[in-house]
């Protein structure tokens, strides 16, 4: 480790004189774009329900809506109003929790969505750990075993898996563990509404296993790829050259110089989970926030569609920003002003 | 070409060699690797059977001919009976080319698209740099998959609408790259000698800039490519995009899908057809890269190339 640093701290870095700190001022810039970004994004949904073709409460409800019917929906969806009236009061009840009624369902959105978001943070929370896990493992063995058949073999299977589209796993999946050769897990994970995923955790493997299939290459093939780049680096060389053994250059000197890239690849798969679970979930009926943007756009449902997006996006760029934060915890020397 | 003749024009410059490659040097490179002729086999492969297979003489593809979800054989096709008692093998021949078709426009579009904002905006600097580069933030801080459904829940399934939809999704993605990559080449000495003889702004960037990034275009567009093959099959399969009865094979995933356990041919006919399909670019789409960037023979890549490559 004390190698390490020296090595680093020798490194042609030119300290520039700059009064901020970089992590605060990256963290302040990062949550101000992602601040802008997530009211931007809110507007364009908003503006979304405007642009249905004719009248919007007309569109939603169809041609046979009774008059009393266009009247309730039109003050529901603040197109009472005018075009920013109506976003703005939009806004301010979503940020005091009320993001309105499903229009098929015909309760309060956010009361519908949470059991739905704790499945689908269920499900994306355990495909991270097993998908990080296994690819970290798989990738350490590969680069151990540089060019030889493992590392060859484990290198195409992760190209062919993380080419498949999603659903095409899935179905896969299922065809081998749900139907025909082992028919060991439900083929379809519906549950009842309102029920938890960890009351029938059978219902939850098949999509993990569905979900570690299409992430784990990533996370496999980012760390075998920085593990070589860091052992074929001048401070393994001349750690090596002290007589370090095998062990020591990778687990005390590789290692640790992986995690970055290794934390980077685990935001990025996380962001995926958050847009990619659509797919697996409408595979198997699996009742989270997927499941049921589909649905709501399928339906029309407004205030849904609304409120699943704008938590998209906030996900979203919280993980990037925390990703970030993240990756310059561990990397010292990206914490030196540039 | 007339105006090299004029006594106004610059003198040719060329850029330093060092990055500069042609798509068709990278082409050839990845063809000659294993990785790119597999993956272009198995592409090609599936393109046959989508561009040729509605000329084979077959059943109707959206009129039934048996009971549903029948078994191959006894008069009931070779891949038997979907859903609805249509005929699998003549859906799955006339299943493929709209999937390509829209694929590969809107790669075209979404590279073009990306590329030129992303090249704009690393020559302009300024306001139009902050403006498209902020675009392209908030852009790609909506799930992709999200982006394209919340565009098409707007107006409703309709075919041009896909293609919008995929376009814009993706072209942020390439602008991002081509800003990255043009920032470089823009504070070049070749740039700045030619925008000083008075070169107008468009020109100095579709003949001075634009050559000297085809190495990241050709890789953007391979990866876009397969993106996009994914990304409509998804749709597809989520009921948006292509409507019943005409055939895709997405749709006919979904279509089947119940049936899974009485006649499995309606599902895994299109699922393995697309595994073929989406493996062979992404593979291709590899090769391509490694050649762009991991040096002379396919070497390794980068880690700041995988990152890259990681779907995001």
């Amino acid at each position: 480790m004390t190698e390490t640093l020296e090595v680093a701290a020798a490194s042609p870095s030119k300290p520039k004189a700059r009064n901020s700190h970089p992590i605060r001022s990256l963290l302040v810039q990062r949550l101000l774009t992602g601040v802008v970004s997530v009211v931007v994004i809110s507007i364009v949904v908003y503006a979304a329900t405007l642009v249905l073709p004719g009248d919007a409460a007309t569109a939603i409800l169809g041609q046979q809506a009774t008059p009393e019917r266009l009247v309730e929906l039109r003050h529901q969806l603040h197109l009472d109003q005018s075009a920013i009236g109506g976003y703005l009061s939009w806004a301010n009840a979503a940020l005091h929790g009320d993001f309105g009624t499903s229009l098929t369902q015909r309760a309060p959105v956010w009361d519908l969505m949470v059991p739905r978001l704790a499945n689908s943070i269920v499900l994306i929370v355990a495909t991270a750990i097993i998908s990080t896990l296994l690819g970290v493992l798989l990738g350490m063995w590969a680069a151990a075993r540089r060019d030889s058949w493992v590392d060859h073999s484990l290198s195409v299977t992760a190209l062919v898996a993380s080419s498949l589209p999603e659903f095409v796993v899935a179905v896969f999946v299922v065809m081998v563990f749900a139907v025909t050769m082992f028919a060991w897990f439900p083929a379809v994970s519906i549950l009842p509404e309102g029920e938890h995923i960890w009351n029938e955790p059978n219902k939850l493997v098949l999509p993990v296993v569905a979900l570690v299939i299409v992430v784990t290459p990533y996370v496999f093939r980012m760390f075998r790829a920085s593990l070589i780049e860091a052992m074929s680096s001048d401070y393994v060389e001349v750690a090596t050259l002290k007589g370090a053994s095998t062990r020591r250059l990778l687990f005390g000197h590789a290692l640790p110089n992986s995690l970055a890239a290794t934390i980077q690849v685990i935001g990025l798969n996380l962001l995926y989970l958050a847009g990619g679970i659509a797919l697996v979930e409408t595979v198997f009926q699996y009742p989270g926030i997927g499941l049921s943007l589909v649905a709501s756009i399928t339906d029309r449902d407004v205030p849904v569609i609304q409120f699943l997006v704008v938590l998209l996006a906030i996900a979203y760029v919280f993980l990037n920003v925390a990703t970030d934060v993240a990756v310059l915890l561990v990397t010292p020397r990206r914490r030196l002003p540039r | 070409m007339s105006d090299t003749a004029s006594p106004a024009t610059p003198p040719k410059q060329r850029a330093p060699a060092k990055r500069r490659g042609s798509v068709a040097r990278i082409v050839r490179g990845a063809l000659a690797s294993r990785r790119g002729q597999v993956g272009l086999a198995l592409t090609l492969l599936v393109v046959g059977i989508a561009f040729v297979g509605p000329f084979i003489p077959s059943r109707s593809p959206t009129e039934f001919s048996g009971v549903p979800y029948s078994l191959p054989g006894n008069g009931n096709g070779v891949l038997g009976t979907d859903a609805l008692g249509r005929d699998v093998l003549a859906r799955l021949l006339h299943g493929g080319w709209s999937l390509l078709l829209l694929a590969a426009i809107s790669t075209v579009l979404a590279v073009l698209l990306g590329a030129i904002a992303g090249v704009v905006a690393a020559y302009r600097g300024r306001v139009t740099e902050m403006l498209i580069m902020r675009t392209v933030d908030i852009m790609l801080a909506i799930p992709q998959l999200v982006f394209v459904l919340l565009i098409v829940s707007v107006i409703g399934a309709k075919t041009w609408l896909v293609v919008v939809a995929v376009t814009l999704c993706q072209a942020p993605q390439v602008a991002r790259v081509m800003y990255a990559s043009a920032q470089d080449i823009c504070e070049r000495d070749f740039v700045k000698a030619v925008a000083l003889w008075g070169v107008p702004p468009r020109k100095v960037i579709m003949r001075h800039i634009m050559p000297s990034l085809t190495t990241p275009l050709a890789v953007e567009g391979g990866l876009r490519l397969s993106f996009s093959i994914i990304l409509i099959a998804g749709l597809n399969f989520l009921g948006f995009g292509t409507q019943p009865p005409n055939p895709s094979w997405g749709v006919m995933v979904n279509e089947n899908r119940l049936g899974l356990a009485t006649s499995y041919w309606g599902v895994l006919a299109p699922a393995i057809v697309l595994a073929i399909l989406a493996v062979g670019t992404n593979v291709f789409a590899d090769a391509l890269a490694r050649v762009a960037f991991g040096g002379e023979d396919g070497e390794e890549v980068p880690v700041a190339t995988a990152l890259e490559l990681t779907k995001a």
